[in-house]
């Protein structure tokens, strides 16, 4: 009888029901188109970020550069004689440098990356090294008066060395990376996939063997087998990986510990030393948490999240995001408000004008509660009804949004202190180009800050935006759907099941 | 079946208050049909409404059945129970839903006994047979008659077998000779299922027919014992104290 009478009704009063239906079904679809959205633009902000740093790193730690102050933030390098003691070579003679450096990123070391991975909720932690490979080979030209060699752009020891015209030397972005232990799934490398030849082993640990990017290996005409020199050291290429359009992927990756040993910092070794920690944290829920923790352990450092990161993204990405977070998600409210209190009054209509149908079923014994119970029973058939076809609609909608939004560009914004993009964006502190060896040979971390720098600005990522329907979103929708149906079907059965029945049969319709 | 005592029932309106029911005592044995009549207005519809539990009086008790169960004092949930097993309920406006056909109106008066779907459509299939419309079963109100519609509401009242039926102005929207028709087959179901009949009419014809006849006035009630005493019987000779004989067919 519940049924028979429930469906009787529905078609009797088919127009209103398909109004309140329809009204449903707007706003659970745009609840779920908009949810889709957001979890599209959240996974394409993922795809730019993971990519910067690996798949599973939640979290990254890294310290700001301490540069000395100008004019003596210069490395010099020695040619067998001091600055200004009249001993250089002589004019003509042809310097080759090839120096592996960090300059953009502080240093860390191995005994922070222990104590990190320690902390609660931490589920892993790597050590990683950003640095750049610069080779410059330039001939000594006619002597200068003041002796030394200032470094360019100003604030060096250098005097008025007519040095020319002098390009910007080619780099090598170098990732020297975890090869065991459980932090190895950290880091750029996790998110590379391997084309060919092989991965490194744990047994690479003090290897001089390299993984280059696929697009590097195709401009240097490099396979397995081949060689790279990086800091006067032939590395041996194991393998070709090609990894996502991001922000200037490293060229090159070589294990950590040979990283460490041939790599410098403002001139000192950088054994023992890292300048990113990679940390993956046991939830997503916990992420806040372990990045108070790591701060409190690691003083100084600069402790990043995704969701850190997310906030330094520009372009049509910071866009998309704005859009669904904020206009999205009230739109989607407001309609959906609007569509529960439609639901409510239409059905409240649709009691009052039975409400002496009601009192003759209480007059044969019905109780209060089998009459709520119908007209919820009708309320809630509705809202399903409603739930479906906003499903419906919401699929049609994230399909709608997938083709037709295009690729989304994403940029990490410019050159600002404190970012802990790891080899991007810095400013440098200390005047003009701090450099690797003693004198005032630009190195290559300055160079390759600004490199990654105009890389991120001028070559902003592109990344497709594909709204996906979750099943979460499905049950919210459902739930939403049933949600709807109580509310208006309770309030509406609130109204018919309090009049006493001699009330109700009195009524006139 | 019913003792009533000093019922009173008052509806506030305005800043006063209307006395529908004042102070009624009345009895009303087993097996007895009483017509109540009265101009309109004056609280003929309460009094049923009180003999029903369709609402609850002022003051006064409503003593119903074997166990003289006071209608007045019982929880809500009781009285429900009361009127789902033992009181069938007729109407001017024969009140019957709409969405459903005649068979699925019946059953709607089954439903509160929690009888199985299958035992219920054979009930009411036999119910309806008995007021002559077996062929009419699968067809919506607004495919019937007033007359049939109200053969429908007959089958609704009794399908469940109680112990007292209440019918309120039940000739009330019929023609005249719809309303004989009607009133036959009341009287005959009476007789045959030795039901206790309450009919509140202000059709005097109808009236006559009833073994007891009360009038309301200004919501008070005096008992006449015999009908006939009131105006020309409907036909044929007394057959019993007071009750009028069906008329032929």
């Amino acid at each position: 009888m519940f049924l028979t009478y429930l469906g009787r009704e529905l078609r009797r009063r088919a127009r209103q029901a398909s109004i309140i239906a329809l009204g449903l079904a707007l706003g659970i679809g745009l609840v779920i188109t908009v949810t889709a959205l957001s979890s599209g633009v959240k996974n394409a902000q993922g795809e730019v970020l993971h990519s910067l740093y690996g798949q599973d790193t939640d979290i990254t730690v890294t310290k700001t550069p301490k540069f000395s102050s100008a004019g003596s933030g210069f490395q010099r390098f020695r040619f067998g004689g001091t600055s200004g003691s009249g001993s250089r070579p002589k004019a003509g003679t042809t310097i080759n440098v090839d120096s592996l450096t960090s300059t953009a990123l502080g240093t860390l070391s191995n005994a922070d990356v222990s104590k990190v991975a320690g902390l609660k909720n931490v589920a892993a932690a790597a050590g990683g090294l950003t640095l750049t490979d610069t080779k410059t080979t330039f001939k000594i030209p006619s002597e200068n008066s003041s002796g030394g060699f200032g470094g360019f752009g100003g604030g060096g020891g250098g005097g008025s060395g007519s040095f020319g015209r002098f390009k910007l030397p080619p780099s090598i972005s170098v990732d020297g990376t975890q090869v065991a232990g459980n932090g190895v799934a950290l880091g750029p490398l996790s998110s590379a996939k391997l084309s060919s030849g092989r991965t490194f082993r744990a047994s690479d640990a003090n290897a001089d063997v390299a993984l280059v990017d696929s697009n590097y290996a195709k401009s240097n005409k490099l396979k397995v087998g081949s060689t790279v020199t990086l800091a006067k050291t032939k590395f041996t290429i194991v393998g070709i990986v090609s990894q996502s359009a991001a922000s200037s992927p490293p060229d090159v990756f070589i294990p950590l510990e040979r990283a460490q040993a041939l790599g410098t910092a403002q001139g000192k070794s950088l054994k023992g030393e890292v300048n990113t920690i990679y940390v993956a944290s046991t939830s997503a829920q916990n992420i806040t948490t372990v990045s108070k923790d790591i701060s409190t352990a690691v003083p100084g450092s600069t402790v990043t999240n995704q969701n850190d990161l997310a906030k330094e993204l520009t372009g049509s990405i910071s866009s998309a995001s704005s859009l669904a977070n904020n206009l999205g998600k009230w739109l989607a409210i407001a309609v959906l408000a609007a569509a529960f209190l439609l639901a409510v009054l239409l059905t409240s209509s649709a009691v009052a004008r039975r409400v002496r149908e009601f009192g003759t079923l209480k007059a044969l014994g019905w109780t209060s509660r089998r009459v709520v119970g119908q007209v919820v029973g009708e309320a809630i058939a509705i809202g399903i009804i409603g739930g479906l076809v906003g499903v419906g609609l919401g699929f049609l909608g994230s399909a709608l949004v997938s083709d037709f939004s295009g690729n989304l560009t994403a940029s990490l914004a410019g050159p600002t202190t404190g970012s802990a993009t790891p080899g991007g964006a810095r400013t440098f502190t200390g005047g003009g180009f701090p450099g690797s060896g003693g004198g005032g040979i630009p190195g290559g971390g300055g160079f390759a800050g600004i490199r990654n720098a105009s890389a991120a600005a001028s070559h902003p990522v592109t990344v497709h935006l594909s709204a996906q329907v979750t099943g979460s979103a499905i049950a919210a929708a459902v739930i939403l759907a049933i949600a709807g149906g109580l509310i208006a079907g309770g309030f509406g059965g609130w109204r018919a099941a309090r009049l006493r029945p001699a009330a109700a049969l009195a009524r006139v319709e | 079946m019913y003792k009533l005592t000093g019922v009173t029932k008052d509806y506030p309106k305005g800043r006063g208050v209307v006395h529908a029911l004042q102070g009624v005592d009345v009895t009303i044995d087993d097996g007895e049909w009483m017509a109540i009549q009265g101009p309109t207005g004056h609280g003929k519809s309460t009094l049923l409404q009180m003999l029903g539990g369709l609402d609850r009086p002022t003051s006064g008790h409503v003593l119903f059945g074997d166990h003289n169960e006071d209608l007045a004092e019982l929880r809500e949930s009781q009285v429900t129970k009361v009127r789902a097993e033992s009181i069938g309920f007729i109407f001017q406006t024969f009140n019957l839903v709409q969405t459903l056909n005649a068979q699925e109106n019946v059953e709607t008066a089954l439903v509160p006994l929690h009888i199985h779907a299958a035992e219920r459509r054979q009930r009411a299939e036999a119910a309806l047979a008995d007021v002559g419309l077996a062929d009419r079963a699968k067809h919506l109100p607004s495919e019937l008659s007033g007359g049939q519609q109200q053969r429908v509401a007959i089958a609704r009242a009794l399908v469940k077998q109680p112990k007292v039926l209440l019918a309120d102005e039940p000739t009330g929207n019929l023609d005249e000779g719809t309303r004989d028709e009607i009133i036959g087959l009341l009287e005959k179901l009476w007789r045959d299922q030795q039901l206790t009949m309450v009919l509140v009419t202000h059709d005097s014809t109808v009236a006559r027919r009833a073994e007891r006849l009360g009038i309301m006035r200004n919501g008070k009630l005096s008992i006449r014992q015999d009908t006939r005493q009131r105006g020309v019987p409907a036909g044929g000779g007394a057959t019993g104290a007071g009750v009028q004989p069906a008329p032929t067919a």
